[in-house]
C-alpha cells in the first residue's frame, strides 16, 4: 500500500521529468521534419541546376563555328567565262564548287595535287555547304571568275568538333573521326592564321540539312512565328470573348456549367490529344495541308485558349465590383460598363495570361507531331501554308540525329528556345510588376 | 471572285454604309433638334452589322453545303459499268474527275476552249502537264465530260456566290441605313449582336471537346470494325505489322496491355520519386520559410514547370539515360567484379526520374495554394493548445488541406500519364511487359506518335489503332480530372 503510494509519488516525480524528454523527442522532431522541407527543395533546386547545366555546358559551343580562309580561284575552265554565264546560268548553277573550294585549300596547304589521299583529307575539311555559298558569291558579281580571292568557308562539323576540343585523341587514329594527318593541317592552318572561330549566324538561318554545319533553325523559327501570330490572332480575342460572358453576362444555368467544366477539362487534356484532334478535323475533315503552320496553329490556339480563359476570369474578377456599379449608375449600359470600363482595367491581366499561354505554346512538341511538322524543310515557307517545322520539333528531329556535331546543335537551340521563353516570361513579369493595380 | 477579295468587298460596303449612317445620324440629331435614342457610332454599327452578318452567313453556308451539292451530283452521273471494269473506287475516280477540273481552271482561257466533251484524256492531261498540273495516270475519257462539267458547275456556282453575297451586302446595308431614325435603339441592337458574338466564343470550348470526341471516336469504330475490342484490351502482345498497301497479310497484334502498364509503370515511378519532394517542398514554403527565401526559391522551382518537355526528354536521353547505365557499372563492378550495365540507357527509371523532375513544380505550387489556403485561426489554434510546428501541419493543417492535396496529385497522375515527349526519348520503343524498373518499356503516347508520323493511310489499323489508343488515354485522363474535381467538392471544408 505504502509502497503504491511512494511509487505513485516517484512516478508523479518520474512524469514531470519525462515531460521535459518529451519535450525533447518533440523538438527533435520538429527540426527533422523541418529539415525533409529544406532537404526537398535542395534536391529540387539541384534538378535544375544539372539540367541547365547539362543543357548550357554541351550548347553554348554551338553559337560558334569554325571557318576557314581559303584563296578560291574561281577559275574559268570550271565555272565557264563570265559571257557564257549571262546566256545560260545553268552551268554556274551545276558547276562542281566544292572542287573549288578543295583546290583552294590544297593550294593553301602546300599539298602535292598528285596525291590524292591528302587531297581528299584535305578536301573532307571544308563542308559541303561550300557550294552554296560559292555559287551565291559568283551570282552576286560575275566579275570574279578568272580571279582569285579569300574566302571564309564553313569548316566540316568534324573540323569544328576537334577545334572545340569535342574528340578524345589519345584514342587510336582508326577510331576517332579525324585522322593525324587532319591533324596536322589544321596545326598548319591555325599557323598562318587561316582558320578562325566566329558567331554561328547560320543556326538562326539556315534551313533543314543533313550535315549538322550547315542544318539551322531558319524555317523552325519562321514556323513558330507564324504559328505564335495565328495563336495570338485567334486564342486571344476568343479568349476575352469566352471570359468576358462567363464572368460578365452569363446567368447561372446548366449550359454555363456546361461551359466551365469543359473549360477546366480541356486545361488538363494531355497534348498529344488535341495532334489528333487536328490530324482528324483540320487534315482529315477539311482538307488542310499536312505540314503547316496554320494547321498547328490552329491546333496551339485550341489548346492554349483555356489557359487564356482562366487567366482572364482572374483579372477580371480582380476589378472590384465598385467600378461597375458606378457605371451602371451613371446610365451606361452593361455592354458599355464591360467594355469601356472592367476590360481595360483587367487589361494588364489578361495580357501577362496571354503571354504565358504563348509561351506554353511555343515549348510545344507532342501535338506538331501528329500534324506532320516532323518535315525536312529546306527552303524558308513562305505563307502559313507552306511546310514549316517548329522549334521544339526541329530540336526532337536533332536529338534523334546521331552525330555528335547534332547534340551540340540540338543544346544550342534549347538554349534559343529556353531564351525566348525567358523573355516573354520575364516581359510577363514585368507587365504584371509595372501595371497591375492593387483595390 | 476569290473568297478574300469578296471578304474585302463585303467589308467595304459595311464601311461606307457606316460611315454614311453615322453622318445621316449625326445630321438627324441636329435637324429634328432631338436626342437621337443612341448615340451615332451605333447608328453606324447598327448598319454594319446589317452589311456584314447576313452576307457571311450566306457566304460560310455557300462555302460549306456547295462542294457537296455539286460533288453528289457528279457522282451520280459516274458510269456505274465503266467504274467496275476500271478498278477504280468511286471516291479515286471522283479525285481523278476533281483533279481534272481543277486543272481546267488553270488553264488560260483559250486553251479551255479548245477541250470538249469528245476531247480524249490524253491531250487533256499533256495540256495539264505542260501548266505543271499533276495528272494521275489513271485517268479514262468518261471522266473529261464530267470535269467539264465539274468545271462548269463549279464556274457558275461561285459567280452566283460572288453576285448573291454582295448583293445581300448592299441590301443589308441599304435596310439598315433606311431604318435609322432618332427612335431606333440602335445600341440595343448591337449589344445583342456583341452578346451573340461573346455566346458563340464560349461556346468553342464546348465545340473543341465534341471535336475531340467525335474525331475519335469514328475513328475508334472503324479500328474495332477491324480488330475486336477484346483483343484490343487483353491482349498482351503489341506488334502491329506494317503491311505493304494492297496485301491481304494479317494485321499484327494490338495488344494493348503492354502499353498500359508502361504508362502506369512509368508514372507511377515519376509520382513516386515527385510527390515526396513536391509536398516537402511545399509544406517548408507554406509553413516554414521566410518572406524573402520564399519569394526566390518558389519562382525557382517554377522555372521547372516552364521548361518544354522536350527538353526535359532530350536532357533524359544525353545526360540522365547515360548517366545512370554508367553508374549502374559501376556499381556492378565493385559488387560482383563484372562490369557489365543493369540499367539500359532508355529505361523505366530513366523515363519516370526525369518525369518526376517535370512534376515536382506541379505538386508542390498545387498543394502550396492549398495549404495556405487552410485559415489561420486553425493553426493558432492548435499551436495556442502547446503543439509544435510539425504536429500542427500533420494533425491539423494537412487533414485539412487533405482534400485539395489529393485532387492535385490526381491532376498531376493525369499529367504523368499523358506526358509525351519525355517518354518518347527516354522510355524506348520496345512494348515489353516486365516489373524490371532497368528495362524499356513504352507508353500510350509513345505508341500514338509512333503510328502516327510518317506516311499515313487513313484506312489501316496501323494508323486507326492510335485513335483507339487517344480515346481510351482520353477517357483516363477524363476520369481523374473529373474524379479530382468531385473530390474537392464534396469533401471541402466551408471555412467562412
Amino acid at each position: 500500500m505504502s509502497d503504491a503510494t511512494a511509487s505513485g509519488i516517484a512516478s508523479a516525480a518520474a512524469r514531470s521529468n519525462r515531460r521535459d524528454i518529451g519535450i525533447k523527442r518533440r523538438y527533435a522532431a520538429e527540426r527533422r521534419f523541418k529539415a525533409y522541407g529544406i532537404i526537398a527543395i535542395g534536391i529540387g533546386l539541384c534538378f535544375l541546376a544539372i539540367l541547365l547545366w547539362s543543357i548550357i555546358s554541351k550548347g553554348y559551343t554551338a553559337f560558334w563555328q569554325t571557318e576557314i580562309r581559303v584563296p578560291i580561284t574561281f577559275s574559268e575552265q570550271i565555272l565557264g567565262t563570265p559571257e557564257d554565264a549571262l546566256k545560260s546560268e545553268t552551268k554556274l548553277m551545276m558547276a562542281n564548287y566544292p572542287r573549288i573550294a578543295r583546290d583552294g585549300l590544297v593550294k593553301l596547304l602546300d599539298i602535292d595535287p598528285s596525291n590524292r589521299k591528302a587531297v581528299t583529307a584535305a578536301g573532307k575539311l571544308i563542308s559541303s555547304g561550300t557550294r552554296v555559298a560559292l555559287r551565291d558569291i559568283v551570282l552576286k558579281d560575275l566579275s570574279v571568275i578568272g580571279t582569285t580571292q579569300d574566302v571564309w568557308l564553313y569548316a566540316s562539323s568534324e573540323l569544328d568538333s576537334a577545334m572545340k576540343g569535342q574528340y578524345d585523341l589519345s584514342v587510336p587514329e582508326n577510331r576517332r573521326p579525324i585522322s593525324d594527318q587532319q591533324l596536322q593541317f589544321i596545326a598548319k592552318l591555325k599557323a598562318d592564321g587561316a582558320i578562325a572561330q566566329r558567331f554561328n549566324w547560320g543556326l538562326f538561318t539556315f534551313g533543314a540539312s543533313s550535315r549538322a554545319e550547315t542544318a539551322g533553325l531558319g524555317v523552325a523559327i519562321i514556323g513558330s512565328f507564324y504559328m505564335m501570330l495565328i495563336v495570338l490572332a485567334l486564342a486571344l480575342p476568343i479568349g476575352v470573348a469566352a471570359s468576358i460572358y462567363l464572368e460578365e453576362f452569363a446567368p447561372k444555368n446548366k449550359f454555363t456549367d456546361l461551359i466551365e467544366v469543359n473549360i477546366n477539362n480541356l486545361a488538363a487534356v494531355p497534348s498529344i490529344v488535341f495532334g489528333l484532334l487536328g490530324l482528324a478535323v483540320f487534315i482529315n475533315w477539311f482538307g488542310l495541308p499536312r505540314s503547316a503552320s496554320l494547321v498547328g496553329g490552329l491546333v496551339l490556339t485550341l489548346m492554349t485558349l483555356p489557359t487564356i480563359i482562366i487567366a482572364t476570369r482572374a483579372a477580371l474578377r480582380a476589378v472590384p465590383p465598385s467600378i461597375r456599379w458606378a457605371a451602371l449608375g451613371l446610365g451606361a449600359s452593361k455592354t458599355q460598363t464591360v467594355f469601356h470600363h472592367v476590360l481595360p482595367l483587367a487589361a494588364p491581366g489578361i495580357l501577362t495570361g496571354t503571354i504565358i499561354g504563348l509561351a506554353q505554346a511555343l515549348g510545344e512538341t507532342a501535338p506538331l507531331l501528329l500534324i506532320g511538322m516532323v518535315a525536312f524543310v529546306v527552303n524558308d515557307p513562305a505563307t502559313p501554308m507552306d511546310p514549316a517545322t517548329a522549334l521544339p520539333v526541329q530540336i526532337y528531329m536533332w536529338a534523334n540525329e546521331a552525330e555528335r556535331a547534332f547534340a551540340e546543335r540540338t543544346s544550342g537551340a534549347i538554349i534559343i528556345l529556353l531564351a525566348f521563353l525567358a523573355i516573354m516570361n520575364l516581359t510577363a513579369i514585368f507587365l504584371r510588376r509595372r501595371f497591375e493595380r492593387r483595390w | 471572285m476569290s473568297t478574300p477579295t469578296i471578304l474585302l468587298i463585303v467589308f467595304a460596303i459595311s464601311l461606307i454604309g457606316a460611315v454614311m449612317a453615322y453622318r445621316r445620324a449625326s445630321t438627324l440629331a441636329a435637324a429634328q433638334a432631338t436626342q437621337l435614342h443612341s448615340r451615332p457610332v451605333y447608328h453606324a454599327s447598327y448598319v454594319a452589322c446589317w452589311a456584314t452578318i447576313p452576307s457571311l452567313l450566306l457566304l460560310a453556308a455557300w462555302l460549306i453545303t456547295a462542294p457537296i451539292l455539286i460533288s453528289t451530283d457528279i457522282r451520280a452521273k459516274i458510269p456505274e459499268e465503266t467504274l467496275a471494269q476500271s478498278e477504280l473506287t468511286e471516291g479515286l475516280a471522283y479525285g481523278i474527275v476533281e483533279s481534272l477540273g481543277s486543272g481546267l481552271r488553270v488553264l488560260p482561257a483559250d486553251e479551255r476552249e479548245t477541250v470538249t466533251d469528245q476531247t480524249p484524256v490524253k491531250d487533256l492531261s499533256a495540256l495539264l502537264r505542260k501548266r505543271g498540273v499533276p495528272v494521275a495516270s489513271a485517268g479514262a475519257d468518261w471522266m473529261v465530260p464530267l470535269a467539264v462539267e465539274l468545271n462548269a458547275l463549279q464556274v457558275i456556282s461561285r459567280w452566283v456566290m460572288t453576285i448573291a453575297v454582295i448583293v445581300l451586302a448592299g441590301f443589308g446595308a441599304g435596310w439598315g441605313y433606311k431604318k435609322i431614325a432618332p427612335r431606333l435603339r440602335a445600341r440595343n441592337s448591337v449589344e445583342g449582336v456583341v452578346r451573340g458574338a461573346l455566346i458563340a466564343a464560349s461556346s468553342i470550348a464546348i465545340l473543341t471537346t465534341i471535336g475531340i470526341v467525335f474525331s475519335m471516336l469514328f475513328e475508334t469504330v472503324d479500328f474495332f470494325s477491324r480488330i475486336s475490342p477484346a483483343e484490343f484490351f487483353f491482349g498482351t502482345v503489341w506488334e502491329p505489322r506494317f503491311s505493304a498497301a494492297g496485301s491481304t497479310g494479317s494485321a499484327g497484334s494490338f495488344g494493348f496491355i503492354p502499353l498500359l502498364a508502361g504508362t502506369l509503370y512509368i508514372g507511377a515511378v515519376a509520382m513516386l520519386i515527385a510527390v515526396p519532394i513536391g509536398l516537402f517542398a511545399a509544406i517548408y514554403m507554406a509553413e516554414y520559410a521566410k518572406n524573402r527565401s520564399r519569394s526566390v526559391v518558389k519562382p525557382l522551382l517554377e522555372v521547372l514547370a516552364g521548361i518544354p518537355t522536350i527538353v526535359y526528354g532530350f536532357f533524359a536521353l544525353v545526360t540522365v539515360g547515360p548517366f545512370l547505365r554508367d553508374l549502374s557499372t559501376e556499381i556492378n563492378g565493385l559488387v560482383t567484379g563484372n562490369y557489365s550495365s543493369f540499367i539500359q540507357a532508355q529505361s523505366v527509371l530513366t523515363a519516370g526520374l526525369v518525369m518526376a523532375i517535370m512534376l515536382i513544380p506541379f505538386v508542390s505550387s498545387l498543394s502550396d495554394d492549398i495549404i495556405t489556403s487552410v485559415p489561420r485561426s486553425l493553426r493558432d489554434g492548435s499551436l495556442g493548445l502547446g503543439a509544435t510546428r510539425s504536429e500542427t501541419i500533420k494533425k491539423v493543417v494537412l487533414p485539412a488541406a487533405l482534400p485539395g492535396i489529393v485532387s492535385a496529385l490526381l491532376l498531376t497522375a493525369s499529367r504523368a500519364i499523358g506526358e509525351t515527349m519525355i517518354v518518347v526519348l527516354a522510355a524506348g520503343v520496345a512494348a515489353n511487359l516486365t516489373l524490371d524498373p532497368f528495362q524499356p518499356m513504352t507508353t500510350i503516347t509513345v505508341k500514338i506518335v509512333a503510328q502516327l508520323t510518317g506516311d499515313l493511310e487513313f484506312d489501316s489499323p496501323q494508323t486507326l489503332v492510335a485513335f483507339a489508343l487517344g480515346m481510351t488515354l482520353f477517357v483516363i485522363t477524363l476520369c481523374l480530372n473529373i474524379y479530382a474535381l468531385y473530390i474537392v467538392r464534396k469533401y471541402k471544408e466551408q471555412y467562412e
